[in-house]
């Protein structure tokens, strides 16, 4: 099976904030791989160090250590993100724009013909149901408009990787849905997605497998099926068991009853 | 190629959207025709005194919009997180640096076409039109506001405010058109070190007083020879390479607030 994602001992380090202080350790040796057609969730509680590894694997943020590849290729060269999409978690496109024009300024970044693009923007506007919408400026969108609008331009290149940061942060049930819908779709076409999430039920349902990181580091990973069965819990419990949680809870409580 | 091309399209069209470029354009539009109809200085010669008010009116309008379009782009990106799933996609810094320079270029280009249409029209109703002669002074103050936009980028990835990147622009390119000819003969009447200082800033400035040929379309006189039109602009294409170079050195390693 084709190798699709992959991190070797990636390590990265922020400068101190101040004189005196210590470097920042966001991820600390991680080793990952992510094989064709899974749907990845990669989790951890805030600061954990989930968006800083997205970011490296996105160029925007150079490893101290280690490498990333996606399908092969160093994340540094730009090349790597020709087949991929990204839904960053907060999405803002350019409000002088309209959902069709946005959809067009990407699809000639990678080169699609008129035709081409054309094609694949009917198409995408009608799976995040904007087609209504698509004449009006991006400005005038609610922010589960803009999140769909956020999904339809990462899918615009029909990639075979997906990297979506909090998709469904902020959605309602209904756009939470649909989010979930289109992920299974494309899990069925046999795309690859790698995804950050806090909604552990939704990770459950679509995912094939997960990490968790705490602290940049790797806690724990494997198929969600053999997770939920060797700690006998669901994800959440397994969550909250590793990021040090359940024990503090199990105390506040005692305490509490006492 | 079709990355920065797309880039470019997308700052004319924000220009276009925005509503500063028709605002200059009907006050430099309503200032001279009032200058027109009144002659408040009851001056004898008004064709040259409304020529020389147009062409005034023009050069602000112009080195309004080249600063403050290019000023706002980057921070804008940056500020807004546009940035992000444009870099996510197969784009290098240096194609966005690169695109946004040639977007404001075109779309400064596309504003002084109009402006000039609008001199061409009060010329021509008062007195015969040189077109040739028009046409050089239109091309050399494109060419020299392709210098301030370099130094409006550069200044936007140094500076975080697009607020005093603007003024600190206005205050450079004002400083360089009224005082950069002169240093010169400063110089030569300064003693040791300030001479040796005056100097170098002497030959290290663009020198866009070059491409100021007001008073001779003003007064009807004949601009520059093409041969110095072809010198002025290798000369601002020396400056605009340093400049975009120098702009990409310091972007490259910028954190994006990720």
């Amino acid at each position: 099976m084709e190798t699709i994602l992959e991190t070797k001992n990636l390590r990265v380090e922020y400068r101190p904030q101040g004189r005196g202080q210590p470097k920042k350790l966001a991820v600390r040796d991680l080793n990952l791989k992510v094989e064709a057609g899974e749907v990845f969730g990669f989790l951890g509680p805030n600061g954990a160090g989930k968006t800083t590894t997205m970011n490296v694997l996105l160029g925007f943020v150079n490893a101290t250590s280690g490498a990333a590849y996606l399908f092969g290729v160093d994340v540094r060269q730009p090349i790597a993100r020709q087949r991929i999409g990204y839904l960053p978690e907060l999405t803002y496109y350019y409000k002088f724009l309209t959902a069709e024009e946005l959809l067009r300024f990407y699809a000639r970044i990678f080169g699609m013909s008129r035709a081409q693009a054309d094609e694949r923007i009917e198409e995408l506007l009608k799976l995040v149901e904007l087609d209504s919408a698509r004449k009006r400026p991006i400005k005038t969108y609610s922010k589960g408009m803009q999140q769909r609008v956020g999904l339809a331009q990462a899918l615009i290149n029909d990639p075979d990787l997906l990297i979506l940061d909090e998709p469904t942060s902020g959605l309602d049930p209904l756009g939470r849905m649909k989010v979930r819908e289109i992920i299974q779709r494309l899990k069925n076409e046999g795309k690859t997605v790698f995804f950050s999430s806090h909604e552990l039920g939704e990770v459950e349902t679509v995912c094939d497998r997960v990490a968790i990181i705490h602290q940049g580091e790797l806690k724990v990973e494997g198929r969600v099926d053999d997770l939920v069965e060797t700690h006998q819990g669901n994800l959440e419990k397994i969550f909250l068991s590793i990021v040090g949680y359940e024990g503090r809870s199990a105390v506040a409580a005692a305490s509490v009853t006492s | 190629m079709t990355t920065i091309l797309a880039i470019a399209g997308l700052v004319i069209k924000e220009l276009y959207r925005r509503k500063d470029f028709y605002v200059l354009l009907v006050m430099t539009v309503v200032i001279t025709a009032v200058s027109w109809l009144m002659n408040f200085f009851g001056e004898n010669n008004i064709v040259r005194l409304l020529k020389s008010i147009c062409l005034m009116l023009i050069w602000i309008s112009a080195l309004v919009i080249a600063v403050v379009t290019t000023a706002r782009q980057i921070p804008a990106e940056r500020e807004s997180r546009t940035i992000f799933p444009l870099l996510a996609k197969p784009v290098t810094r240096r194609q966005v640096l690169m695109g946004k320079f040639l977007g404001c270029w075109l779309a400064c280009g596309i504003a002084l076409v109009v402006f000039y249409l609008f001199f061409g029209i009060v010329t021509a109703t008062r007195e015969h039109l040189a077109v040739t002669e028009l046409i050089k002074g239109f091309w050399l103050q494109w060419v020299m506001l392709a210098i301030v936009i370099g130094l409006a980028l550069l200044g936007s990835i140094v500076f975080a405010a697009p607020s005093s990147n603007s003024t600190i622009c206005f205050v450079v390119v004002g400083g360089i058109l009224f005082l950069g000819g002169h240093l010169g003969q400063v110089a030569m009447h300064l003693t040791e070190p300030g001479r040796t200082i005056v100097y170098a800033v002497y030959f290290l400035i663009p020198h866009l007083e070059w491409y100021n040929q007001r008073e001779a379309l003003v007064n009807d006189r004949a601009l520059a020879a093409w041969s110095y039109c072809a010198l002025a602009t290798a000369y601002a294409a020396v400056y605009v390479a340093a400049l975009l170079q120098a702009t990409w050195l310091v972007f490259r390693r910028k954190t994006l607030n990720v």
